[in-house]
């Protein structure tokens, strides 16, 4: 436990060592407060039936930082101890490799908390700034951020994938960008079957509605927090882990 | 203290060690020679339980480098080749680090890297990244992280490459204040280092051992024996008359004004300094230098590790 916790601090500090990690949290509080900014915009021109929450995560400006950030907290996890060197004194060290994985996943994911902590603030600046209250709820609030935790330890889980699979940064972060990308759009897949037999397609759209991110957004975001999205991200998380520390093992192998 | 059996490594189709065996006792320095791509650092790497061998055992401290990985990896410190270290943290708090990873109690951590600090004379800069410091201060963090739990045994893959001469004493200064109760396996390629400071020395080459000795049997009982140079004037007619004496490999002949100077590569143990001076004397070539050169370190590494052999 000791182990795992120092290796973990060292890479959440490892974050906050680069310049890139301070870019990356101005950038993405910037494009999150202009999605907050066109939703408070867009309720009171049109009012509708949903809350403030939901309509900022729907919007462009925070789904594309949101998958474009992805493989920018997860490439240097893995490749660059490979590329330094430092993954011999840091495997030399009697650590075991699945702290050595599971530390890097945490790492990640605390940053990727900290990115998130100030956008959750802006529903409560606004109260503070215009004396209104903006319109949410606690569900909404609480339900959102349970489920942008669940899919960022599902897509943190695959960046390390990614990582570990490459020793070029570069590298890593194209291959979690495909893979983040993949995922998020496979709930477009059932419009390419628009116009053909329902019937035939009823099973396909099922699925994907079971794991699509954007299906999930909308249920949790009206406060509905749903289980079968929980086991779906925790089990691909843990399967994602699992293969990212057998590919870290892998140099292990008898040959 | 270690213990290889048969040790093999094989990378795709290429052999780097081939069934080797060794021993390591308790308190011993033992340097671990051999030109590059010998198999040194692949030895290394199965020793510290970077990389599994292909085939074959190896143990540190009685516990096995694969089975019993964790056991074994507590009780030794090492310093990879090219001195690998996260820049982006500063010297005390990478050994901090360090140390709680390797299991230091809580309590004793900070003592533990201050212990390695002040022994690798690293105070000057225990604050400053180690972006920022020299290559020779980037060593000694090295040095100081592979002791800093204090273990047993120090496995160092090439701890003076890359420095000045004066780094490279200091180095040497500190390695061998850290043997005095520790074994340490150390490759180099520096041979006056090997004779100054190791206990034995083992030699491997395309990944076998040639030789395993301390570095004053080595030199007395391997083939790379001495040179005798004679400066004389003679006649390149004399060239072959000192080649006809028995225990000479070859001649060279180096003109030098008047004088020339012959240089004779001579067998193990053999002496001709005597007869060569009666050679001269008979012919009446005038001797101006007659000197006798034991062979060194390096040419028993040449010789052992000739790629023809």
């Amino acid at each position: 436990m000791r182990t795992l916790f120092h290796l973990t601090a060292r890479e959440v500090k490892s974050f906050f060592y680069s310049p890139i990690a301070y870019v990356m949290l101005v950038i993405f509080l910037a494009l999150n407060g202009v999605a907050f900014y066109y939703a408070v915009q867009t309720l009171t021109k049109i009012p509708a039936d949903e809350s403030v929450v939901f309509v900022t995560f729907f919007s462009p400006f925070f789904v594309w930082p949101f998958i474009l950030i992805m493989p920018l907290l997860t490439m240097r996890v893995f490749a660059d101890e490979f590329r330094m060197g430092t993954i011999e004194s840091l495997t030399t060290a009697p650590v075991k490799d699945w702290q050595v994985v599971m530390a890097k996943f945490f790492g990640a994911l605390v940053f990727y908390i900290v990115l998130f902590i100030p956008t959750y603030c802006y529903f409560f600046f606004y109260k503070w700034f215009t004396g209104i209250p903006a319109a949410f709820a606690a569900g909404p609030y609480w339900g959102s951020a349970l489920l942008l935790l669940l899919a960022g330890m599902f897509f943190i889980s695959m960046g390390c994938l990614a990582s570990a699979l490459n020793r070029e940064q570069i590298n890593a972060a194209a291959m979690s960008l495909v893979m983040t990308v993949l995922f998020i759009f496979l709930a477009a897949l059932p419009d390419f079957f628009v116009g053909k037999n329902e019937e035939e397609t009823k099973w396909l759209t099922h699925f994907i509605g079971y794991i699509s991110f954007f299906e999930h957004l909308p249920t949790f975001c009206r406060g509905i927090i749903d289980t079968r999205p929980i086991v779906f991200y925790l089990s691909l998380t843990a399967l994602f882990l699992f293969i990212t520390h057998h590919v870290f093992q892998a140099r292990k192998w008898k040959s | 203290m270690i213990s290889v059996k048969n040790l093999s490594k094989k990378y795709g189709s290429f052999t780097a060690v081939n069934d080797i065996s060794f021993e390591v006792e308790k308190g011993e320095i033992v340097g671990f020679l051999g030109p590059n791509g010998a198999g040194k650092s692949t030895t290394m790497k199965i020793l510290t339980g970077y990389l599994p061998p292909t085939s074959g055992s190896a143990s540190i401290a009685g516990f096995d480098v694969f089975e019993k990985s964790i056991e074994a990896r507590r009780r030794l410190g090492y310093l990879p080749e090219n001195t690998p270290l996260y820049l982006d943290m500063r010297v005390n708090e990478y050994l901090r680090y360090r140390a709680h990873l390797k299991g230091v109690a809580r309590g004793k951590v900070s003592e533990a890297v201050g212990e390695a600090i002040e022994l690798c004379s690293l105070r000057d800069v225990e604050k400053k990244m180690i972006g920022a410091l020299s290559k020779g201060y980037r060593q000694r963090v090295g040095l100081a992280d592979a002791l800093v739990h204090d273990p047993d045994l120090l496995i160092l893959d090439e701890p003076t490459i890359g420095l000045d001469p004066n780094q490279i004493r200091s180095v040497r200064e500190l390695i061998k204040n850290l043997a005095q109760r520790r074994t340490v396996l150390i490759s180099t390629h520096i041979l006056p280092e090997v004779e100054i400071m190791c206990s034995r020395v083992v030699v491997i080459h395309k990944g076998k051992i040639r030789a395993s000795d301390t570095a004053e049997n080595l030199l007395k009982n391997h083939r790379a024996a001495g040179q005798l140079r004679i400066e004389a004037k003679a006649g390149p007619e004399a060239r072959e008359e000192f080649g006809r004496m028995t225990g000479v490999k070859d001649v060279q002949v180096e003109q030098d004004g008047e004088f020339t100077t012959f240089t004779l590569r001579l067998d193990a143990n053999a002496d001709v300094s005597e007869e060569a001076f009666r050679l001269a004397a008979d012919r009446k070539w005038n001797v101006r230098e007659l000197v006798r050169k034991r062979a060194t370190l390096e040419d028993v590494f040449v010789e052992l590790t000739h790629s023809d052999i």
